[in-house]
């Protein structure tokens, strides 16, 4: 059998880039948003989490209107050259839409589960709001924000839907592995469809594995008498 | 160094006006839940924003809603040591402690190790908070908010997640630690002893204002008010009338009262604490009777290991236990004399230790 590695390789970079992408915006954006309590915020809520309960070619689909020659924004990155439909970015855009919102509800839940008093004590022992952050409640919130990369890298890897929509189905460009899967099924290649499947599902289960202890050792810190070893500290 | 408050803030159900200033001496905020305690040590630290009004600790206005001030908390020097020590659980004791110290590494190093051993925490340097008790994990909070040397130190509750033995070992390394300590202190609690122990000068805050602020011994001695008496523990209360000069008569208690301060006219009622009142076995036979001494019958009692609680019927046998008049508080030892002797016994309210409050 003659197999061609390369939606392989294009899955593995655009999972890669759009996790790490929507680790950046999830938590920045959840980070903002912790704190603010209006109406407003609960719509802003509502626009950011819609790619998670719209079809997934709905999402390819508007993100196609938006983004296309002729769609607003799309026209102007036209002016500048700069395509974002049916190319390989556009595989990183359709997964990290659909992603984000993952990320950011799990980042917005660990973040605040956080006791408010100790981001007070961080701010009376003169912690600027950027410290608060990235001392205090990144490191309280890490094993939720793990938990939803976790679930945006898996996720990303399955992207189906928008991702055709948006990036099409162009062998060694924008096909990634459950496009290929698709087309060899169409095509009546089971055998070639059973083995992507199954390096999918063999890559899936590696990494929630893999993330689920890490987590557990991350979170030892906080269970009496079960220390990581090695940890010494900052100070003196 | 001084702190002056005068904040206010308007609820549906609450109003917030609170104003006072603080020395170099520890000030204790006495108040029930819901009274503004906390709210008003918040707005000190910058935790909370009130509507109007000033802020200024040691000649730097933190907070001016007419000039338009609001320091953020990070910038006001103030130290908060929280209900539930709040300390970081991802950070080791030295860090924890490190975390407010802006300063180079060998000088941050000097005043971690000197705060260290100032709370007797030698060799828990590497633990993290969920390893250590709950006196050690307070003591490393307080170290916490005390290494930045702020100017002010504002106590929530800091024993209350403690239990006595704890309590008391705290409040004794707190105390040791206050004396040196050259910045504007403000505790807040509810505990009568706890604050009255620490603190030398008193705020009394009742649904959000000031009800009475001076020296402890003041306040406690002759309370401005009802509220600020209750507040202060005290449990006998007698609807009362101005007689003469240094008499008066007490409605609910049915007796006339000699009193050593002179009984102003408004006079609207009479108190006493409950340690106060004296209780002997004398016989209520020997008539006249010395002033202010009344024949009383036990309606109701409450052990306490070390002090009973007495509740006393005056002039008549009670006819069940809620039928009494007074409270009073002695000791085992005087209780032991009292007990097998026969009622009734004589209970004597000190013309010194009674007080007269306005309606």
């Amino acid at each position: 059998m003659n197999l061609d590695l390369a939606p392989f390789w294009i899955s593995l970079k655009t999972t890669f880039v759009s996790t790490a992408l929507v680790l950046v915006l999830g938590v920045a954006a959840a980070s903002w948003r912790t704190g603010r309590q209006s109406r407003l915020w609960e719509l802003f809520d509502g626009v950011l989490l819609l790619p998670l309960v719209l079809p997934p070619t709905v999402v390819g689909f508007f993100l196609l209107v938006l983004l296309g020659r002729d769609g607003p924004l799309g026209s102007l990155l036209w002016r500048i050259s700069l395509s974002l439909v049916f190319n390989w970015p556009a595989t990183v855009i359709a997964a990290t839409v659909v992603t984000f919102p993952l990320m950011y509800l799990t980042a917005c839940g660990a973040l605040g589960q956080i006791d408010a008093s100790m981001l007070e004590a961080a701010r009376t022992l003169g912690a600027s709001e950027w410290e608060v952050l990235v001392r205090i409640a990144l490191p309280l919130a890490w094993p939720g924000v793990l938990a939803g990369t976790v679930l945006s890298f898996a996720r990303s890897l399955g992207e189906f839907g928008a991702t055709l929509m948006l990036a099409g189905n162009i062998p060694g460009r924008t096909e990634t592995i459950p496009v290929a899967i698709f087309f060899d099924m169409e095509s009546g290649d089971t055998r070639e469809a059973l083995l992507w499947a199954s390096i999918v599902l063999a890559v899936s289960l590696t990494v929630l594995v893999a993330m689920g202890a890490w987590t557990r050792y991350q979170r030892a810190y906080l269970v009496r008498d079960s220390m990581p070893v090695g940890r010494s500290a900052r100070v003196a | 160094m001084s702190l002056e408050v005068d904040i206010e803030r308007q609820f549906p159900d609450f109003a917030l006006r609170v104003a006072f200033t603080a020395g170099s001496k520890p000030v204790g905020i006495l108040g029930a839940s819901g009274s503004g305690k906390t709210m008003t040590l918040r707005a000190v630290a910058g935790l909370y924003t009130p509507a109007r009004g000033r802020i200024a600790l040691d000649g730097h206005v933190l907070f001016d809603s007419a000039q338009g001030v609001n320091l953020p908390s990070r910038a006001r020097k103030v130290g908060l040591l929280f209900q539930h020590h709040a300390l970081f659980p991802h950070l080791t004791v030295q860090e924890n402690i490190a975390f407010g110290l802006r300063v180079q590494t060998a000088e941050r190093s000097r005043r971690v190790s000197e705060q260290i051993a100032a709370m007797h925490l030698s060799g828990l340097e590497q633990h993290y908070p969920t390893q250590l008790s709950g006196g050690q994990q307070q003591r490393v909070a307080l170290a916490r908010a005390l290494a930045p040397q702020p100017k002010a130190l504002l106590l929530d509750e800091p024993f209350s997640a403690l239990d006595t033995h704890l309590r008391s070992q705290l409040e004794r390394q707190l105390h040791e630690m206050l004396a040196g300590y050259k910045g504007v202190t403000l505790l807040v609690s509810h505990n009568l002893e706890e604050i009255y122990r620490l603190c030398e000068e008193l705020v009394v805050l009742d649904r959000g204002s000031v009800i009475a602020q001076g020296p402890r011994e003041e306040i406690f001695r002759c309370p401005p008010s009802r509220q600020v008496a209750l507040l202060t523990g005290c449990k006998n209360f007698s609807r009362a009338q101005a007689r003469e000069a240094h008499c008066v008569e007490a409605i609910d208690w049915k007796c006339m009262l000699r009193v050593e301060q002179e009984a102003p006219s408004a006079t609207a009622e009479v108190a006493i604490r409950a340690h106060h009142i004296g209780v002997s076995a004398g016989s209520a036979a020997a008539q006249p009777l010395p002033a202010n001494t009344f024949p009383c019958w036990l309606a109701a009692l409450s052990e306490a290991p070390f002090h009973v609680t007495l509740f006393l019927r005056m002039h008549a046998p009670a006819a069940d236990p809620s039928d009494c008049h007074l409270q009073v508080e002695i000791t085992q030892e005087q209780w032991a004399r009292v007990k097998s002797q026969p009622q009734p016994w004589l209970a004597h309210l000190d013309p010194q230790r009674l007080f007269l409050l306005p309606d």
